[in-house]
């Protein structure tokens, strides 16, 4: 406690990284203020890992390409790999660990039995379920071994990535391994997943940290991804989406339109169908870092029914349509005549009007013949 | 068939009867107010900048499909020309030279409706409490007569359907769950959530809900603050019409908004009139001379068929 009011502080005797008091309590006020958690929750932090209570992490790996983890050491924010280093103790994480062999497993083993029920047990990659899971092992045990173990004793699961999501990348047709994500594996227990091809590391962030300052999660959609994230769809809040409102397109890579900056949906853009926070809170803090921001399309990497399904290039319908840049006269013109149509009507009419003459003059003279023999009977 | 001119007589004074039989006594026809409750809107051109989030909000909040319009194709849009069976509320454009003016069109909730006047089943009504002129298509037969006396032209029928409804604009009625509460000023104001979604989501407030009587204050406080900046200093729908309960400010004449100048007298008012001179004011006269003329008609008919048939016969 005493380096918290004034002092130099150390995150723990493990790291001795020597952060002083003032840069600490910065980094932890940037990380709230990064996820969306109140400035209060800095001080909390600090205090927690000052007294050393910083909840345990266990972190793991299957069928996937570290991305997720790549991404989240790469965050641009003043260190806030660091952070996630400093505040929670990450008791076991196949690539950072410095660790190896049996060391490491013995390091999962015993942060298991000593944060039973209260550890958050993050799951990166998909698990093989086929053939008994055999296409995946670790220590010589199976993926769907380890995670069912590790995740009955978690206090919360957490699946980062599409993989561990929903299968991603590797559930792709024909899924010779059976992949399927944690959700689908740990049937019965509450997963929260944050999709992503690499997920957004401070979706991440803003999750594990509610978890360690309140005990709580956040709010869940149907498919468990949290709501301050993924309630709404990309095209809602897309920088372009003006130019989408305006009816400016680009048609081709490359054309005038693409070097505007013009929207990318008929290039196949699946920002219209795609639930994601991308175009609010971009990757790794550099501004315009994601797809449509270089100019690609958004390929729906959050969504299951698209990402590594769809043709990247094909068009998604647009799920809830709104107004284009454009207003309708006071006095709309509703279902005009065409000069075809118009000309087509004429000739109808004309045909109609010539054939009745035609008609009455024959009746006519019919009559006068039927009634001539009369006149002469 | 024959017909002879006893039998005849008899049948015209059974129907002259029977025709003039249901009038009944003329009573002055009762000008109605908005109950004290009533319920409306306010909506001021000069505030609003055409964003069409209310057109959105309202679909979420009605749920209604989107019209794509002429992007039907690709569906990108949801861009109705109009009000239809799918748009309860819609902006448009009023533009002249260099005139300008948006205008959101929904319905307006006549003091006096001339829909639920017309309605022969009183499946159009107006909420005696907030006057909110309501739809219940328990009843409905599908007749249209709304569609037809609506002066504004709002109600609307989906003729796309097996089995269609009308469609308009209920004030978001199904929204509202309790009362109101007092805000600042003496303003009524509403939890959020429980009133119409359009004004809910107004980015200017350029349409704002409220009770009528209050909106009604705004609306003159506002041209009093700027003469001259409102078309004849007036409010439309204060008397328009026999009064609408949705208030309209604008800078530029209302008839080129599609507001027509309906004068004082209610719509009802002036279609009661026209029966009342018919069957009632000059009593009698109009069935008896309708039922006299065809008469003669037929009559006249049956003669010349007579002669003509004589003249056959005598041939022959």
């Amino acid at each position: 406690m005493d380096a918290l009011h004034g002092g130099p502080l150390t995150a723990g005797p493990e790291h001795g990284t020597g952060v002083d008091r003032r840069e600490f309590l910065k980094v932890c006020t940037m990380a709230a203020a990064a996820v969306g958690l109140p400035a209060s929750v800095a001080v909390k932090w600090a205090e927690a890992a000052v007294a050393g209570l910083k909840p345990s992490v266990i972190w793991l790996h299957f069928q996937e390409c570290t991305g997720c983890t790549e991404s989240l050491l790469r965050t641009a924010h003043p260190a806030l790999a660091e952070l996630i280093l400093d505040l929670v103790s990450l008791d076991y994480h196949e690539t950072l660990a410095a660790a190896a062999g049996y060391q490491v497993e013995d390091a999962l083993r015993s942060a298991m039995e000593k944060n039973a029920g209260k550890y958050v047990c993050i799951i990166e990659g998909a698990i093989p379920t086929k053939d008994n899971g055999i296409y995946c092992k670790i220590a010589g045990r199976t993926a769907l071994e380890i995670v069912h173990e590790v995740a009955d004793k978690a206090g919360a699961i957490i699946a980062i990535g599409s993989c561990a999501s929903w299968g991603g990348i590797p559930s792709a047709d024909p899924n010779p391994t059976g992949a399927a994500g944690a959700p689908q594996v740990l049937e019965g227990k509450t997963v929260v997943t944050i999709p992503g091809c690499p997920a957004n590391p401070y979706n991440l962030l803003g999750t594990v940290l509610q978890f360690v300052t309140y005990g709580t999660l956040p709010a869940l959609d149907a498919k468990g991804r949290p709501m301050f994230a993924y309630a709404r769809v990309i095209h809602e809040d897309c920088p372009r989406r003006p130019h989408f409102d305006a009816g400016r397109f680009v048609e081709r890579f490359g054309d005038e339109g693409h070097r505007l900056g013009w929207c990318l949906y008929k290039t196949g853009c699946k920002g219209p169908a795609t639930h994601a926070n991308c175009s609010l809170q971009h990757f790794g803090e550099v501004p315009g870092a994601w797809p449509i921001g270089i100019g690609h399309p958004c390929f729906g990497c959050t969504e299951q029914a698209m990402a590594f399904r769809m043709p990247m290039h094909s068009t998604v319908e647009i799920q809830r349509p709104t107004p284009p840049d454009t207003y309708p006269p006071i006095h709309a013109e509703q279902g005009g005549v065409s000069p075809v149509a118009a000309g087509l009507a004429g000739l109808a009419a004309g045909a109609l009007v010539g054939g009745g003459w035609m008609a009455a003059k024959k009746l006519g003279g019919g009559e006068e013949k039927e009634t001539s023999p009369d006149k002469g009977a | 068939m024959t017909l002879d001119r006893r039998s005849l007589l008899k049948t015209l004074v059974a129907g002259g009867v029977a025709s003039t039989a249901g009038a009944l006594p003329a009573a002055a026809y009762v000008r109605k107010t908005a109950p004290p409750g009533a319920m409306g809107m306010l909506y001021d051109t000069t505030l609003c900048i055409g964003c069409k989030t209310c057109v959105v909000a309202c679909k979420q909040a009605n749920d209604r499909e989107a019209d794509p319009g002429p992007w039907r194709e690709a569906k990108l849009y949801d861009a109705p020309v109009d009000l239809n069976e799918d748009t309860k509320n819609i902006i448009k454009l009023y533009r002249e030279g260099d005139t300008t003016s948006y205008m959101k069109a929904q319905c307006m909730h006549c003091v006096d409706p001339a829909c639920a006047a017309a309605c022969m089943l009183h499946s159009l009504q107006k909420d005696t409490i907030t006057g909110v002129v309501t739809y219940d298509p328990a009843y409905c037969v599908g007749c249209r007569y709304c569609q037809l006396s609506c002066p504004f032209n709002v109600a609307k029928f989906e003729f796309s359907k097996a089995l269609p409804l009308i469609v308009k604009c209920e004030l978001c009625r199904h929204r509202i769950k309790d009362a109101a509460v007092q805000g600042a000023n003496g303003f009524t104001r509403y939890p959020k959530g429980q009133g119409p979604a359009c004004c809910e989501v107004c980015p200017r407030d350029a349409v704002i809900y409220g009770r009528r009587d209050e909106l009604l204050a705004e609306a003159k406080r506002r041209i009093a603050a700027a003469q001259g900046k409102y078309y004849q200093d007036r409010v439309y729908g204060e008397r328009d019409g026999g009064g609408t309960q949705v208030l309209y400010l604008s800078h530029v004449p209302f008839d080129k908004l599609g507001l027509p100048e309906l004068g004082d007298r209610p719509v009802p008012e002036v279609a009661l009139s026209v029966q009342e001179g018919i069957y009632y004011k000059v009593p009698f006269v109009a069935p008896v001379a309708l039922g006299v003329a065809l008469a003669a008609v037929i009559y006249r008919n049956r003669r010349v068929e007579e002669v003509r048939s004589d003249e056959g016969e005598a041939k022959s």
